[in-house]
């Protein structure tokens, strides 16, 4: 079982913020998808490597030679706050 | 013309036969979209101008006799989680509702050099997550079958303008079965290509490891001739694969007495509609009849699939979506004073509720203390579903399932229980597990005349065994695929 806690810690790891109404509702929708999850507990899975991709591609390169790129414009282009040809954020470091 | 029923095919051999225009074609269709998708709602943005210049640069191309493409002057409508250069691309969400890229998918690079005309983008859920289209930001896109129901999802929009002809054929991703499953629903023929096979450069991410470009047509003639043009192997997407390119129209109208097909009985029990699974059957017995061999097999893997794509999927997610910060592009507060209360807030008003679901699920099972309870666990279970596909390849030439356990439902039937939504895909999601192709096609109708569909696997990068089949099963039934459209 999820509790209240860990659904605002994983809010919080998310980046979102939850209304009272969206935590509890959050709660039981993830335990309920957890709980379903649970079928896979009924494999034995020892000595099964993961597998994170189903494509034959490993460690594709290309050469190191400069290609066409975006301009600085169109890079900027969709940023909401921006000026000086960057992207304007807010203070990290004080 | 008939532009109702009209094929890719018909439309290609009309153009080279001078017995009609691209401009003509073109207009034919944007009357219908202009008559009938207020209700239907298939399209988010729809590009009259743009598309009626295409037409008019392809008719002149032709008439100068300069070089033309493969599908020169055919329309085409494109999901939108699929980069249009120029033009907005929204994954039917607020946080993208005014993002408009700087470049073009390779596939759409594809599809402009095959002479395409692009007509508009087509609503979706928000950034494909979902079964109904009902997640969408926008708007609601209608089944044309039955406008009180959905259409599936989450290309709803694509293949519900397939099906009410506002296009011969249009563009989808498939993740869990999002093309398959509304080409079930809407009457189509829907196809999701190997993983690998098409590129995903430009495609919106949702979870890279399942996520394909798919294609939804009438006939599996022209989603042969479409995937002529999508496939193939692209230096800017590194998970694809540098697979010989091939003619999909060569698998047309072949004898198909010698291919071995696998039935799982898992797919056909209890949770199938009776209805639905009496139209698989006798599509079974009449491929028996017309002489393949036909075997029921068992699939053990098959109740562990949903289980395994909604963590890997949901953890790929989680990581796809972290980009959405409202610092470079997308959706950003006008409520903040410190940096994190601007992703907080950018965020947390920008994302829609299944997006939010699926965000925090995949953080939960890839976080500290549940990565190898859930993730990893699902990664190895993954293995073995992707060894139990190669295995019964290596016995049949495909496999045949429902593509879904039911027919099209009505809107808000899901919307409590996202479980309930989820465990619509139990037999569309092992392929994209796998990485396999498969195609949905209809072959027939319930009592409420709604189309049901029938999936088709085949083994890596044999869409060709799929096609064979498919092309065979369409011919001999000869089913109606156009909704009447003037009830509504």
């Amino acid at each position: 079982m999820i509790s209240r806690e860990e659904v605002l810690k994983i809010a919080s790891l998310s980046k979102l913020n939850l209304t009272e109404e969206e935590i509890t509702k959050y709660q039981t929708d993830l335990n309920s998808i957890l709980d379903y999850t649970k079928v896979l507990d009924e494999i034995d899975i020892s000595n099964i490597n993961p597998s994170a991709t189903t494509s034959d591609e490993t460690n594709v390169f290309r050469k190191d030679e400069v290609k066409q790129s975006l301009t600085r414009q169109e890079v900027l282009a969709n940023a909401k706050d921006k000026d000086y040809g960057c992207f304007f954020v807010k203070k990290v470091v004080e | 013309m008939n532009i109702e029923s009209m094929t890719i095919k018909e439309i290609v051999d009309g153009l080279n036969e001078g017995k009609f225009t691209s401009v003509e074609i073109t207009k034919a269709y944007i009357e219908r979209i202009e008559k009938y998708d207020t209700e239907i709602g298939a399209f988010i943005t729809v590009l009259k101008d743009d598309a009626l210049k295409q037409a008019e640069e392809s008719d002149r191309r032709r008439k100068e006799g300069k070089e033309i493409g493969y599908l020169e002057g055919v329309p085409v409508a494109i999901k939108d989680n699929i980069c249009t250069k120029g033009t907005l691309t929204t994954c039917a969400s607020r946080m993208l509702e005014d993002f408009v890229p700087p470049y073009d998918a390779t596939v759409i690079e594809k599809l402009k050099e095959a002479g395409c005309v692009i007509i508009g983008k087509t609503n979706m859920d928000e950034f494909a997550m979902g079964g109904s289209t009902e997640t969408s930001y926008m708007k609601k896109t209608r089944n044309p079958w039955d406008t009180n129901k959905v259409p599936g999802g989450s290309s709803g929009g694509s293949i519900a303008a397939v099906s009410a002809s506002f296009v011969p054929f249009a563009l989808g991703s498939d993740t869990g079965g999002s093309v398959r499953q509304p080409a079930s629903y809407c009457g189509t023929v829907g196809l999701k290509p190997t993983y690998g096979l098409v590129s995903r450069y430009g495609l919106i991410a949702y979870a890279s490891s399942l996520d394909q470009i798919g294609v939804a047509a009438k006939t599996v003639e022209d989603v042969a001739m479409s995937l002529n043009v999508i496939a193939g192997h692209d230096e800017k997407d590194t998970t694809s694969r540098k697979h010989e390119k091939e003619d999909y129209t060569t698998y047309l109208n072949k004898d198909i007495k010698d291919m071995k097909i696998a039935v799982p009985k898992e797919f056909l029990g209890e949770g199938v509609n009776p209805e639905v699974k009496e139209k698989i059957e006798n599509t079974i017995s009449m491929l028996k009849d017309m002489g393949c061999t036909v075997d029921e097999i068992s699939m053990s893997t098959s109740q562990h699939a949903i289980a395994v794509y909604y963590i890997v999927a949901c953890a790929e997610a989680s990581s796809n979506l972290a980009r959405y910060d409202g610092i470079r592009f997308g959706y950003k507060t006008s409520n903040y004073e410190t940096l994190d209360e601007m992703y907080l807030n950018s965020r947390s008003e920008g994302f829609g509720e299944e997006v939010k679901r699926r965000i925090m699920l995949g953080t939960y099972v890839l976080s500290s203390g549940y990565y190898d309870a859930y993730y990893k666990k699902a990664q190895q279970v993954r293995t073995l579903i992707i060894k139990e596909y190669e295995e019964v390849f290596k016995n049949y030439d495909v496999i045949i399932t429902p593509t879904a356990p039911t027919t099209a439902f009505e809107f808000g039937k899901c919307s409590e229980n996202p479980l309930e939504m989820y465990l619509n895909d139990i037999c569309t999601v092992p392929v994209n597990v796998a990485g396999v192709p498969a195609m949905s096609l209809n072959v027939g109708f319930d009592n409420n005349n709604m189309p049901i569909g029938l999936q088709i696997i085949a083994d890596k990068f044999k869409e060709g065994n799929i096609i064979k089949l498919g092309d065979k099963i369409e011919k001999e039934l000869k089913l109606n695929n156009i909704p009447n459209m003037e009830v509504k």
